[in-house]
């Protein structure tokens, strides 16, 4: 993974508050990458820092290995958390118009701007003042945004928050178009569940410090305990005797449970398999917002 | 892409979006109207000379004739009168004329009767009084009124893509200069259409009137010199409402945060206005920056100006607008990204935010 996008060390503070402390992550080339916090803990103030909006006190972000300079920064495609585009006009302008801002020609603005009204599901409503559309449809509007000008990198705040699930799935598709080109996307979220079916790489913040980063995978390899869940015919309650196994939950035909180190799961399937019929057995894998709490703690 | 297509751009948006408003395009319709109105209407209401009536071989024919009355000639002059066929009658009265009419005394009839003293002035004013009234207060209120609604429709917008975080996005992708002089670009350009088009309707308007031929070869001096001062006071003045507009959040919040900059524009045209007939202090003000655009050319139309003097006063405000714009550009630059509550001038100016990045 080439890592395109580098924060080393970034601290800020505003007043005699530090709300940033040594962030360092990179988003690499290409991936989905989740950016995770809670409210206040400075995933805004880093997406800022990234776009030059905010300075940063100390640190540094690079682009490709050199200082991220403000040519590269007219190539980001940036949403901003609250909904920011002009109330009163049409989307369709406010596209043309920004991508004319960002260095496109008029054709190429005014052809990028259909395209995303097309793919976003926004054809009927496009020559309507923004503020007459639904709150989802401005935000889809909001996403065309940041994609008018073809940019190379994409840094999203908040980019699914009131878009229903279907309209989730539509600018799933349109930023996968991107990451499959190579653009790295970085997007900030609170809904752990959709961050978790999105992103390749998650970077975890809590309190203005970077808690974890790596690939979903990794993170969940790293915080799953040996726990597994059990479903069988008849009443699971005799695991409470099975050697190394620490009982957590049971729900008559239904058990979860740890294993020692060392004990040997398919013991227990052979087990449950002697007493009856075995509905499902396997792992539990963390859910990210188990592995949020786990890491925020 | 340069700073001047960024410039271009953002005042090519700024156009279209006002060109749209309803709210713009009434009140610049409202204003033509007025213009013309105020113009045209006093001259279709004087109505024309009044109508006389007089005996059949009445000495007093020729001469109310030559006045440029209409003269109706009837047995019964009187008779004429009562019926209201004629405004007034004149008949003779033991050798001297007598007017009779209904109501009031015809003031064109009566002059044309009387034999008017011969007067010298030794100080004669080029201008007839009232328009030496007048036309200082059109100078003051055109000026005062565009550069308040335009100055204020500036800070407006600069406070809506605060409000809206689309400043955000646009910091990001152009230079903020760029943003501020798009946005005074657009502002001045729309004032100053306004500006003409009112004027082209008040001077054709005024060709229908008998004193648009004394009246206009004195006013063209003054309104060509109106027009760099106009242009360098608007400019002024629209740079400090744009950092108005960058120091606030919610519009609601642009009157107060303006009131300095309303005060700068409200106390020229007043000063101007009550201090029209004094020399010592209308020279005072053709220099200062901020009344200078309604003072200097109040005293060129009424020819108190040595030729040398409006080029002395442009260049003074010349180099005030360009402070004016560094310092706008400083505040707006200071202000424009901080979104928590208001920020003081103060804490604007010291802000490096922005410059630093």
């Amino acid at each position: 993974m080439s890592d395109a996008l580098q924060l080393e060390g970034v601290d800020r503070r505003f007043g005699d508050r530090q709300v940033l402390t040594d962030i360092t992550f990179a988003v690499g080339a290409g991936r989905m990458t989740g950016f995770v916090g809670a409210n206040g803990a400075g995933k805004t103030t880093t997406m800022r820092i990234i776009l030059g909006v905010l300075a940063a006190d100390a640190g540094t972000v690079t682009w490709q290995g050199a200082p991220l300079t403000k040519e590269d920064r007219r190539r980001v495609g940036y949403m901003p958390e609250e909904r920011g585009l002009y109330p009163k006009q049409s989307v369709r302008e406010q596209l043309i118009y920004l991508g004319r801002l960002h260095g496109l020609g008029a054709e190429t603005a005014r052809r990028n701007a259909a395209d995303l009204i097309e793919r976003l599901g926004l054809g009927e409503r496009a020559d309507d003042p923004l503020q007459q559309l639904s709150l989802g449809n401005q935000q889809r509007a909001q996403i065309a945004a940041a994609l008018v000008h073809e940019p190379v990198l994409l840094v999203l705040d908040e980019p699914f928050s009131g878009l229903d699930p279907l309209a989730v799935d539509v600018v799933v598709g349109v930023l996968r178009e991107r990451t499959a080109a190579g653009v790295p996307v970085l997007f900030s979220s609170h809904q752990l569940d959709v961050v978790e079916r999105l992103c390749d790489d998650l970077v975890i913040i809590a309190g203005g410090r970077i808690r974890a980063t790596g690939t979903r995978a990794e993170l969940r390899a790293s915080y799953a305990e040996p726990r597994y869940e059990l479903r069988v015919d008849g009443d699971a309650g005799w695991l409470r005797d099975h050697a190394g196994v620490t009982l957590l939950d049971l729900d008559g035909d239904r058990a979860v449970f740890d294993l020692a180190t060392g004990a040997d799961d398919q013991a227990v399937l052979r087990e449950a398999l002697a007493r009856g019929p075995v509905r499902s057995f396997g792992p539990v894998v963390p859910s990210l917002a188990e592995i949020f709490r786990e890491v925020t703690r | 892409m340069n700073l001047l297509e960024a410039v271009r751009l953002v005042a090519a948006r700024e156009l279209k979006v006002k060109l749209r408003d309803k709210t713009f395009l009434f009140s610049t319709l409202f204003f033509l109207f007025f213009a013309a109105a105020s113009t045209v209407l006093p001259a279709l209401f004087a109505g024309g000379a009044s109508s006389v009536a007089v005996a059949p071989g009445s000495v007093y024919e020729a001469r109310l004739h030559d006045a440029g009355l209409e003269v109706k000639v009837a047995a019964e002059p009187e008779k004429l009168v009562r019926d209201g066929d004629a405004d007034a009658a004149v008949v003779d009265k033991g050798g001297q004329p007598e007017v009779l009419a209904m109501k009031s005394a015809p003031g064109d009839v009566v002059r044309a009767l009387s034999t008017a003293p011969e007067v010298r002035l030794l100080d004669p004013s080029a201008v007839d009084e009232l328009a030496s009234y007048l036309v200082p207060f059109m100078f003051a209120l055109v000026f005062f009124f565009t550069s308040l609604t335009f100055g204020l429709q500036i800070a407006q917008s600069v406070t809506e893509e605060k409000q809206t975080r689309m400043v955000e996005i646009l910091v990001a992708a152009v230079p903020v200069r760029a943003l501020l002089v798009g946005k005074v670009v657009a502002g001045g350009i729309l004032a100053l259409a306004q500006v003409a088009l009112i004027a082209l309707v008040s001077v054709t308007g005024a060709q229908f009137t008998d004193d648009a031929d004394n009246l206009l070869p004195l006013l063209a001096p003054a309104m060509t010199w109106f027009i760099p001062f106009f242009v360098l006071g608007f400019v002024m003045l629209a740079s400090l409402w744009a950092a108005v507009g960058a120091l606030v959040n919610r519009l609601e919040d642009i009157n107060n945060a303006g009131m300095p900059v309303q005060l700068a524009v409200m106390a020229p045209f007043f000063l101007v206005i009550f201090l029209q007939d004094n020399p010592t202090a209308m020279r005072v003000m053709s220099y200062v920056p901020l009344s200078a655009p309604t003072a200097m050319p109040v005293r060129l139309f009424d020819g108190d100006a040595a030729g040398w003097e409006p080029f002395v006063a442009l260049a003074v405000l010349a180099l005030t607008t360009v402070g004016a714009l560094l310092a706008g550009a400083r505040i707006y630059e200071g202000s424009l990204l901080r979104t928590n509550g208001r920020t003081s001038w103060g804490a604007a100016w010291r802000d490096r935010e922005l410059r630093s990045i």
